[in-house]
């Protein structure tokens, strides 16, 4: 545990000492901080504007930043033969990738708490000085759903190149999110085989749509309503299941 | 017990667009024993590093096994006890010195008391104290040699293996890795080091293997391999006249080379020597020296690797050396 720890802070050090990685979080504060002005031109409900713009910002960023720093996590280590020193200690393959994919999780985690502490200190200022704590748990099933994008990255920067593993997350991102709406359609127009086969992928490919709650809570319902342990469990299961798939590729590889 | 074992190390490449096997480790069968310094020697692409790699766990062989201080090099718990510094280090270059260091004394679960000695002491014993607390990026490469010898050393290992510890140093950093291996034997550790420069190995290794082509083709302590074995007698002479100069030729086992006044051959084996120094003094010449000349390990490898690898010429010029 010790040891997993190590590898995520090491990995956590490596992203926050990338220059990189600020100039997208100063750029997706700047824009979260420019629905102010999109607020202000729209008439009527701007507090309403803002938490939408705000939370997609959240949720566009905090993916950019995952595909981003998740595709080259393992790759780079094999790479740059970081990968043969930490190989050749008293640590498992296995153990190496948790650490990384937490190591991440934590800079994401990061990452999206500032940002979604700059959204509610707008909100806070721009309203009638309420803080909206009910965007916090919208910015928690993000993360949620960013770590199952990290997951799906890392699994793709185990045993193929930065652009390949970009091109898969993004597409599985894009499925991920539409999988409801590819769901309906099959089982609308699909015969019956072809029905079986969307049911399958159905059960196999991420469901994104299910973290997605921000349209409920920027319109105030409940939020006992929107987030159902279900949806976490699964979110949890879908990781555990990547992560295992992850270590197992990688601990057959020869690092050369 | 040994401290490495291989018994029928194999180990094959698949490369290309046919992924085409390439075998790069043939049956390799090596002992290298407690407490030894043992200097692994081979050309470029003999299959050193692979070796290496193969008991770091680092690839997988295709055939054959290895143990490390009596357990198979794929069990982990095994690596606690051993300390790497892998071809051309490349390291986290956003971590400083000290950060490095930490990081691996983590990951070999050393507490933080010991951990922040071990590293004080690492730094001072590379000679990096002042260059501590400077990020990687900003290190020479000879700076990244030695910090990734401390890294070797953090857990102050049984068995230390070094690829070409050496490269990339300059003389005194070369000396300095050298004293460092020594100073690692007396404290009855194991280094295995792998290296193409000669002196290297034949300053300090207890026993040398010789790798060419992927397969080991001689392995024994220096002064065996070495051998008592006489290369040749080198004669030096002057005041030949050219009669005596078109006899010696012939006696020679290389063409005579005229430096100055004097004149070098050499001659295959003691009695030929005898019979050319009464012929030389019959005919009136100047004697300077007999010199007996024993391969040293140079010659040895240059001529075990013509021998294996066809195309690479190996025999020393004639007169490269000699000269009283
Ligand atoms: N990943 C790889 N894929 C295919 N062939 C490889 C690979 N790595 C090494 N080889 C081949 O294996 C052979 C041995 O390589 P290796 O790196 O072990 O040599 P070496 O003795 O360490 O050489 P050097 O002194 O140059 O470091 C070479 O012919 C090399 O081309
Ligand atoms: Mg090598």
């Amino acid at each position: 545990m010790f040891k997993i720890q190590a590898i995520a802070m090491n990995t956590f050090k490596e992203a926050v000492r990338d220059r990189i990685l600020y100039a997208i979080l100063v750029f997706a504060i700047a824009m979260i901080a420019g629905t102010v002005i999109l607020a202000r031109l729209g008439a009527g409900s701007g507090e309403k504007v803002i938490r939408d713009f705000g939370l997609g910002f959240i949720s566009i960023f905090g993916t950019l930043i995952a595909v981003f720093l998740g595709i080259g996590l393992v790759h780079k280590e094999i790479d740059r033969r970081t990968i043969y020193t930490i190989v050749s200690k008293p640590i498992h393959r296995s153990q190496f990738i948790v650490g990384k994919y937490l190591g991440l999780c934590f800079t994401l985690f990061v990452n999206v708490a500032i940002m979604t502490a700059t959204l509610v200190g707008i909100i806070y200022f721009f309203g009638e000085g309420l803080w909206d704590f009910r965007l916090v748990a919208a910015s928690a099933m993000i993360f949620m759903e960013l770590m199952v994008i990290t997951g799906i990255a890392v699994l793709f920067s185990a045993f193929s190149t930065p652009a390949l593993s970009a091109i898969f997350t993004l597409s599985l991102f894009a499925i991920g999110r539409l999988l409801n709406d590819f769901m309906m359609f099959g089982e609308k127009y699909a015969g019956a085989t072809a029905g079986k086969v969307i049911g399958g992928l159905y059960y196999l490919l991420p469901n994104l749509a299910r973290f997605n709650i921000s349209t409920e809570v920027v319109h105030g319902v409940p939020l006992g309503e929107v987030i159902s342990g279900m949806t976490i469990l699964y979110g949890l299961l879908y990781v555990v299941t990547l992560l295992a798939l992850t270590a197992l590729i990688f601990q057959r590889r020869d690092f050369r | 017990m040994l401290v490495v074992k291989t018994e029928g190390l194999t180990k094959e490449f698949r490369t290309g667009f046919w992924r085409t096997r390439v075998r790069v480790l043939h049956d390799l069968n090596l002992e290298v024993r407690q407490g030894e310094i043992f200097g692994y020697l081979g050309p470029n692409g003999a299959g050193k590093t692979t070796t290496m790699n193969l008991l770091m766990g680092l690839i997988y062989p295709t055939a054959g096994r290895a143990w490390i201080l009596g357990r198979d090099v794929s069990d982990v718990a095994v690596k606690a006890a051993v300390g790497f510094l892998p071809e051309n280090p490349y390291f986290y270059t956003y971590l400083t010195g000290w950060e490095f260091l930490n990081f691996y004394g983590q990951l070999f679960g050393i507490p933080s008391g010991e951990r922040r000695r071990r590293i004080e002491e690492l730094l001072h014993l590379v000679g990096l104290s002042d260059a501590g607390k400077l990020q990687l990026r900003k290190y020479s490469k000879g700076m990244l040699q030695r910090i990734g010898l401390a890294q070797a050393l953090i857990n102050d290992p049984q068995a230390v293996f070094l690829d070409e510890p050496m490269s990339g140093l300059d003389p005194v950093g070369r000396k300095e890795v050298r004293d460092l291996i020594l100073s690692l034997k007396a404290k009855g550790k194991t280094v295995f080091f792998s290296s193409h420069i000669i002196p290297d190995v034949e300053m300090i290794c207890d026993r040398v293997g010789i790798i060419v082509n992927g397969r080991l083709i001689r392995v024994g302590p220096l002064e065996e391999l070495l051998g008592s074995e006489l290369e040749s007698i080198e004669i030096s002479a002057s005041g030949l006249d050219d009669a005596a100069m078109v006899e010696m030729a012939q006696w020679s086992v290389r063409p005579p080379v005229h430096r100055g006044e004097k004149v070098f051959f050499a001659v295959g084996t003691e009695k030929e020597a005898m019979q050319v120094v009464e012929r030389l003094l019959k005919m009136g010449a100047l004697i300077h020296a007999i010199l007996p000349h024993r391969l040293t390990l140079e010659e040895h490898f240059l001529r075990e690797v013509a021998n294996r690898e066809p195309g690479r010429r190996a025999s020393p010029e004639p007169g490269r050396r000699g000269g009283p």
